[in-house]
């Protein structure tokens, strides 16, 4: 299973055969996001705007959720690169959506150390509570399962990361009340990393 | 031997600049400003800091290296941490940043750069947060920014996340990820410290190599390289985790054996279990056997030992472990990670997973196991980086020191260890 929702790797597995993002709606970035990125073009010599452009997706990806055909080529176009050039991009890092995800997205780590400290039963207690494979996003649009390669995070295996922040020492026991508490508290039912000491 | 590097780390608000200032922050700064950048350079070569993102490369010849007629130059910090068992570089920078923003000053005054990336995987945003925290903190206070202490260098720091790619960690590759393309290698030579980042100069260093710099500048070169045994100095970090009791990031200097290391620091393997097999340097690095634990925990005690020290990544794998699965789910992660761009890595990444699952599903055949092999040996040193030698790594180890496993998989038609030990258990077992 990959972690990209196109890549079917047990099909035919090539990183060229992908579908084209779809079109989605008119997009432009809100004028909180457009000063954010001019902000982050300043950091970058003037003829390489185009370094800008991970940032860029990234914003465009918070404000929208995922990334669609005009989102990309409202990239393009603030960036002076192609369309292509952007779509290039999009399609080879694992962290850009290109079709909508849910409003939590679970990456269960799988690699070496979680995944000798029981990734493969967190990942099956998941997909057993929500009702869906890896890969897959429930009917109400709440969560997406995912399995992904090492967070950085095997001393406090298994490792989660919903969204953007991580959830350790996940045993596969505790996964259910995990995700009601999901459902209840949103990200403030999860860990967090261990290296906070400040917090309360 | 005294934490160099992680001394305050467990302490409340150590990522904090008045924490920092309270225990002689910035002081190395202060003081490099009033050398030249040559001195630097030398002190550095003369401390024997070698770059602990996994090579071992002498950072003070990667510093001299650096073309200082071509400007600008630049200092690009790989924080991009994605080796399997690696989490060092996590812990200094959310719990000691201004060690690595000085470290990056320093370094940006000792080749002439004005200019320092800090590139972090994207998985890190919490960590990213903390860092860029500090940096404004310190552009407020002066530390970073224009005439730095009044000595007219100016430096600026900029954080810039990656985007999910093992790939983007060898350093051509994270180049070309800085200036928003593909992580995809490079062909080398010109070497980065030629023709790096916008093709002009820079020097990558890791996270940890940057985080060294502060205290050699302050403390000395002779201080530093005493630390540990010769050609190994300083302090190091070191990244246990897998089968034991306590697992977690610990500061050492290299005479350290790994025994010392994951008996003492990480607690042991589980009770009642034993050592079957340690990783000693991330999962790119071949495995060493538990006769060889008194092996001392330096680049060259390792290398002599048959393996790397890599990133210092130790992963502790009990009897409970099948050694074909652990092959599989290596497999798993190179082919996810490979780029792409050389075909027999991309190509035969693939071929060795379909093969490894085959046999770890109990439906090999005994020539799976030549033809394993000769894969393996038709993608090392056939790519542009060293990705390729990495992946095939875990196959050619396990095959030299556990062929039986191999050949019960396929003489049984499953898996011999009992169903038990599998990481993979049934859902509902507890």
């Amino acid at each position: 299973m990959s972690f990209h929702p196109k890549m079917a790797y047990d099909a035919t597995f090539h990183k060229s055969s992908r579908e084209l993002e779809e079109e989605g709606p008119e997009f432009a970035y809100t004028a909180q996001n457009r000063a954010r990125f001019d902000e982050i073009v300043k950091r970058y010599p003037p003829d390489q705007r185009r370094s800008a452009v991970l940032p860029a997706l990234y914003l465009a990806q918070y404000q929208q959720g995922y990334i669609t055909a005009n989102a990309i080529r409202h990239v393009a176009e603030l960036l002076g690169i192609t369309r292509a050039d952007v779509e290039d991009v999009v399609s080879y890092y694992t962290m850009f959506y290109t079709r909508p995800v849910g409003k939590y997205v679970i990456n269960v780590c799988r690699t070496l150390s979680c995944a000798i400290n029981g990734a493969e039963r967190v990942t099956a207690e998941l997909s057993a509570k929500l009702g869906i494979k890896p890969g897959e996003t429930d009917a109400s649009g709440t969560f997406t399962l995912m399995e992904v390669e090492c967070l950085g995070a095997c001393d406090r295996a298994p490792a989660v990361m919903v969204n953007d922040a991580w959830h350790e020492c996940l045993k596969p026991e505790d996964v259910p009340r995990l995700v009601d508490d999901l459902r209840a508290r949103g990200e403030r039912a999860l860990s967090g990393c261990f290296h906070v000491v400040e917090k309360t | 031997m005294e934490p160099v590097l992680t001394k305050f780390v467990r302490e409340p608000n150590s990522f904090t600049l008045d924490f920092y200032l309270k225990h002689e922050g910035y002081e190395a700064l202060k003081k490099a400003l009033t050398k030249k950048p040559d001195e630097i350079i030398e002190m550095v070569k003369a401390s024997g800091l070698r770059g602990r993102g996994g090579a071992g490369f002498p950072t003070g010849m990667k510093w001299q290296f650096v073309d200082k007629k071509t400007e600008p130059r630049y200092i690009v910090c790989n924080a991009d941490e994605s080796e399997p068992g690696t989490f060092k570089d996590h812990l200094l920078m959310e719990r000691n940043p201004h060690l690595l923003v000085e470290g990056c000053a320093i370094g940006c005054y000792a080749i002439g750069a004005k200019v320092a990336y800090i590139y972090i995987r994207g998985e890190f945003l919490h960590v990213q947060t903390v860092l860029e925290k500090a940096i404004e903190e310190a552009y407020a206070r002066g530390m970073l920014g224009k005439n730095l202490f009044g000595s007219g260098f100016d430096c600026d720091v900029y954080v810039h996340r990656g985007a999910g790619a093992y790939e983007a960690g060898e350093e051509t590759a994270l180049l070309e990820s800085l200036e928003g393309k593909r992580a995809q290698p490079r062909n080398k030579p010109p070497f980065p410290a030629v023709v790096g980042v916008y093709g002009k100069p820079t020097a990558v260093n890791n996270v940890e190599t940057l985080c060294n710099i502060p205290s050699i500048v302050a403390r000395g070169a002779e201080w530093y390289a005493a630390l540990g045994p010769e050609k190994n100095g300083g302090p190091k970090l070191y990244c246990v985790s897998g089968h034991v009791k306590k697992p977690g990031v610990f500061e050492a200097s290299m005479n350290i054996t790994l025994r010392e290391l994951i008996e003492g620091h990480a607690g042991g393997v589980r009770d009642g279990r034993t050592l079957k097999a340690v990783i000693p340097g991330g999962s790119s690095v071949p495995i060493l056997l538990p006769d060889q634990l008194d092996t001392q925990a330096s680049f060259d005690a390792i290398q002599k030992a048959g393996s790397l020290l890599g990133s210092a990544a130790i992963v502790v794998l009990d009897d409970t472990t099948c050694m074909v699965w652990l092959a599989e789910n290596l497999l798993h992660f190179y082919r996810h990670e490979s780029c792409g761009k050389c075909t027999p890595c991309r190509e035969g990444t693939d071929w060795l997973y379909k093969i490894l699952r085959r046999i770890e599903r109990g439906e090999g055949q005994m020539r799976d196991l030549d033809m394993l092999q000769s894969i393996s040996n038709n993608i090392a040193g056939r790519t542009l980086c060293a990705f390729g030698d990495a992946a095939v790594t875990p196959v050619l180890t396990t095959l030299k020191h556990f062929r039986h496993e191999y050949e019960a998989h396929i003489r049984e038609g499953r898996c011999t260890l009992p169903a038990e030990w599998r990481a993979r258990q049934p859902v509902g077992a507890h």
